[in-house]
């Protein structure tokens, strides 16, 4: 089921190039040099992978399908659309691959208690399916913001037996919960694994969050091949933290005649300042525990992000993804919250799937994928997860909520 | 050899006068950048021997509500970089030794060897480097050397006896012992991973005699006291900031604050 995590492009301390590394109080290093190296021997123990492919295949549902998206496809400029459908999995979305590996990873620690953070709630939901599965207490801090926002997913967490936190500090958001599980961590270290959602944070995290997602690649690689007889020539995904695309990325990136595209969170506009691009308009420097693209201004403060998708508000990038930059084997470009609508739409009408907000930026990179490479091209979208979280975001933005209130 | 520092000055005074130093940390701008000078001419007065000046940062990981608070109302009036090497100049000015504590990014984008240089313009005596760790610090080593700086990094009672050693071996001025695994901010007791760690840490140090210094959690004079009895220096944060938080007007955080220090001084001559 699960193929063999890849070869490391990160060295022995977690650099990617000049990112990545580890910036983070000595307290932490203890525990994570621990679970650096409980990650290293599970990764290579056939009993922890048999168990990790077993949970997928029988639990999440995988492999997730390819599906060919037709309709879609005219708005593409006619090149062929392939939707890798990890929007299928269980809890709805990637984030349950790297989740189940990591709350595996703590038991096997000999660790009671898992802290995580989320920001629209999906890696939150899928922490806490993972402790509820395992017999883990669970916690999960989110901004206040958020909380309101997505109220419905909070609802899950609790109904799932986890504590949510809502985090009432900074910008009440992502980071700031990011932040407040650090500061729990560093005091519960002896009970409680950090479980991280994304290809960020201080090593090991962007390596071994990759290695969990690595799944979506491998599997997408085989079946793209086995159904059209050769490799693609585009692979799209979403990059907020990056970890749904690395995962897609990873299997390809030593085909270097498959172009890899990211797509950030542009929100109004890169020019406007209000956007969640940290490569695409951001500057390197270290944040969170790694050395990666931040949006930070003159002085090195974080400056906040914006983008009508949750899942993508978050101000900095994961260090791999810094590092395929700035070698150019990944390209990144922003998606403007009113292209990634417009793909949301469009998904919805023409093929009957409703996308996360998130995975619209990635349909919306397709469409302009699409134009460039010509018809004869063949895309490959990581659709990284479902819309029915965005439904009250979506109603609102286009205007459904005030239509339904209106007499008829 | 390189001259020695203020920083260095002070701590072989209180080891002559066998007592343990008071460092005092305050963020740089807090209430706003000039009250802030005013807040650590207190804490001097009060018998303060070295004062961390904080350069306040978005994302604090390593601090809880009271530090939290303070460096944000810091940054909403306003306060940058050189503000905080205006208020380094006016706390050198007053005969302690001023050290910065700062968060990785802010020294990482200002540059490094900028940062070093116009901090020892300022009469600062080093740096407090809490999410720096030696091995990602390879340019720091450089930068600080060339100015004639300390460099600090931090210990913690889950350090390794060999983390112990390279982390002491990278540290000039004093090592930071945190005294407990958590966050900044007043306990109602020293935590009892303290002394633990600074026996453990002079036995990492037991040639250079590096002195260790223990922070975190240490909010009266009694525990400055208790503290005394094994360090070499007290450092306390959180007690400082909360006092000019809970102060109707400056003028009465200032004598809080200056009573609070000198409840302090008094312990740092107790060693219990």
């Amino acid at each position: 089921m699960t193929s063999a995590p890849p070869a490391a492009s990160a060295d022995a301390g977690g650099h990617f190039g000049r990112y990545g590394g580890r910036f983070s109080p000595e307290a932490l290093v203890a525990a994570l040099d621990e679970v650096a190296a409980a990650w290293e021997t599970a990764k290579n123990d056939p009993e922890f992978q048999a168990e990790l492919a077993e949970l997928l295949g029988s639990y999440t549902g995988r492999p997730s399908p390819l599906t060919d998206a037709r309709n879609f496809s005219r708005h593409c400029n006619g090149a062929r659309v392939l939707l890798k459908r990890e929007d299928l999995n269980h809890t709805g979305s990637h984030k349950i691959n790297n989740v189940l590996g990591q709350a595996l990873l703590t038991k096997r620690m000999g660790k009671t208690r898992v802290i995580a953070e989320t920001g629209a709630g999906q890696h939150g939901v899928a922490t806490a399916t993972a402790c509820a599965l395992l017999g883990l207490d669970c916690v999960v801090y989110m901004g206040e913001e958020d909380t309101r926002r997505q109220a419905l997913n909070v609802a899950r967490m609790h109904m799932l037996g986890a504590e949510v936190v809502p985090v009432t500090i900074g910008s009440r958001t992502l980071k700031d919960a990011v932040n407040e599980a650090f500061r729990d961590w560093v005091a519960n270290v002896d009970s409680t694994h950090y479980l991280l959602g994304t290809v960020a944070g201080p090593h090991p995290f962007p390596t071994m969050v990759r290695d969990l997602h690595f799944v979506i690649g491998a599997e997408a690689r085989r079946q793209v091949l086995d159904r059209t007889g050769r490799l693609p020539d585009a692979v799209a995904a979403c990059v907020g933290g990056g970890s749904n695309a690395i995962g897609i990325f990873a299997a390809f990136i030593p085909d270097t005649e498959v172009r890899l595209y990211g797509f950030e969170a542009g929100g109004d506009g890169v020019d406007t300042g209000r956007h969640a691009a940290s490569i695409t308009g951001g500057s390197p420097g270290v944040f969170q525990g790694t050395r990666t693209y931040v949006l930070q201004d003159e002085h090195g403060q974080t400056v906040p992000s914006h983008s009508i998708s949750a899942g993508l508000d978050y101000p900095a990038v994961g260090p791999e993804h810094a590092a395929l930059a700035d070698s150019g084997r990944a390209a990144y470009a922003a998606i403007s919250d009113a292209e990634a609508m417009e793909a949301f739409r469009l998904l919805c009408r023409t093929e009957g799937i409703i996308p996360a907000i998130e995975s619209s930026h990635a349909l919306a990179g397709a469409r302009k994928i699409g134009a460039e490479l010509g018809p004869d091209a063949t895309i490959l979208v990581n659709l990284s997860g479902r819309g029915d979280k965005d439904v009250t975001t979506a109603a609102t933005y286009f205007g459904l909520v005030d239509q339904t209130e209106e007499p008829a | 050899m390189t001259a020695a520092t203020p920083l260095q000055a002070r701590l072989a005074e209180a080891r002559a006068a066998d007592r343990a130093a008071l460092i005092g940390y305050l963020p740089a701008g807090f209430p706003d950048p000039a009250s802030s000078i005013r807040v650590i001419e207190a804490m001097v007065a009060g018998g303060c021997d070295v004062i961390e000046v904080g350069l306040p940062y978005s994302d604090p990981t390593m601090d809880g509500p009271t530090i939290q608070k303070a460096a944000d109302r810091a940054l909403a009036a306003g306060t940058t970089p050189a503000d905080v090497l205006r208020v380094v100049e006016a706390t050198a000015a007053t005969g302690a030794a001023a050290l910065v504590m700062s968060y990785w990014n802010p020294i990482d984008r200002y540059g490094t060897e900028r940062f070093c240089a116009d901090l020892a313009a300022a009469g600062g005596s080093g740096t407090i480097t809490p999410d720096l760790l030696p091995e990602e610090a390879g340019d720091w080593f450089a930068a600080t050397d060339a100015a004639g700086l300390d460099r600090i990094f931090l210990v913690a009672p889950s350090s390794t006896d060999e983390r112990l050693r390279s982390t002491t071996a990278a540290c000039r001025g004093f090592v930071y012992a945190a005294s407990l695994m958590g966050v900044t901010g007043t306990r109602t007791q020293v935590a009892d991973t303290a002394e633990k760690l600074v026996t453990r840490t002079r036995a990492a140090t037991a040639e250079t005699r590096l002195p260790v210094c223990v922070g975190l959690g240490i909010s009266t004079g009694a525990q400055a006291a208790e503290v005394a009895g094994y360090a070499d220096g007290v450092i306390v944060g959180a007690g400082f900031c909360q006092r000019v938080l809970d102060a109707p007007d400056l003028d009465t955080g200032l004598s809080a604050v200056r009573a609070f220090a000198e409840e302090l001084a008094a312990g740092v001559r107790t060693r219990r």
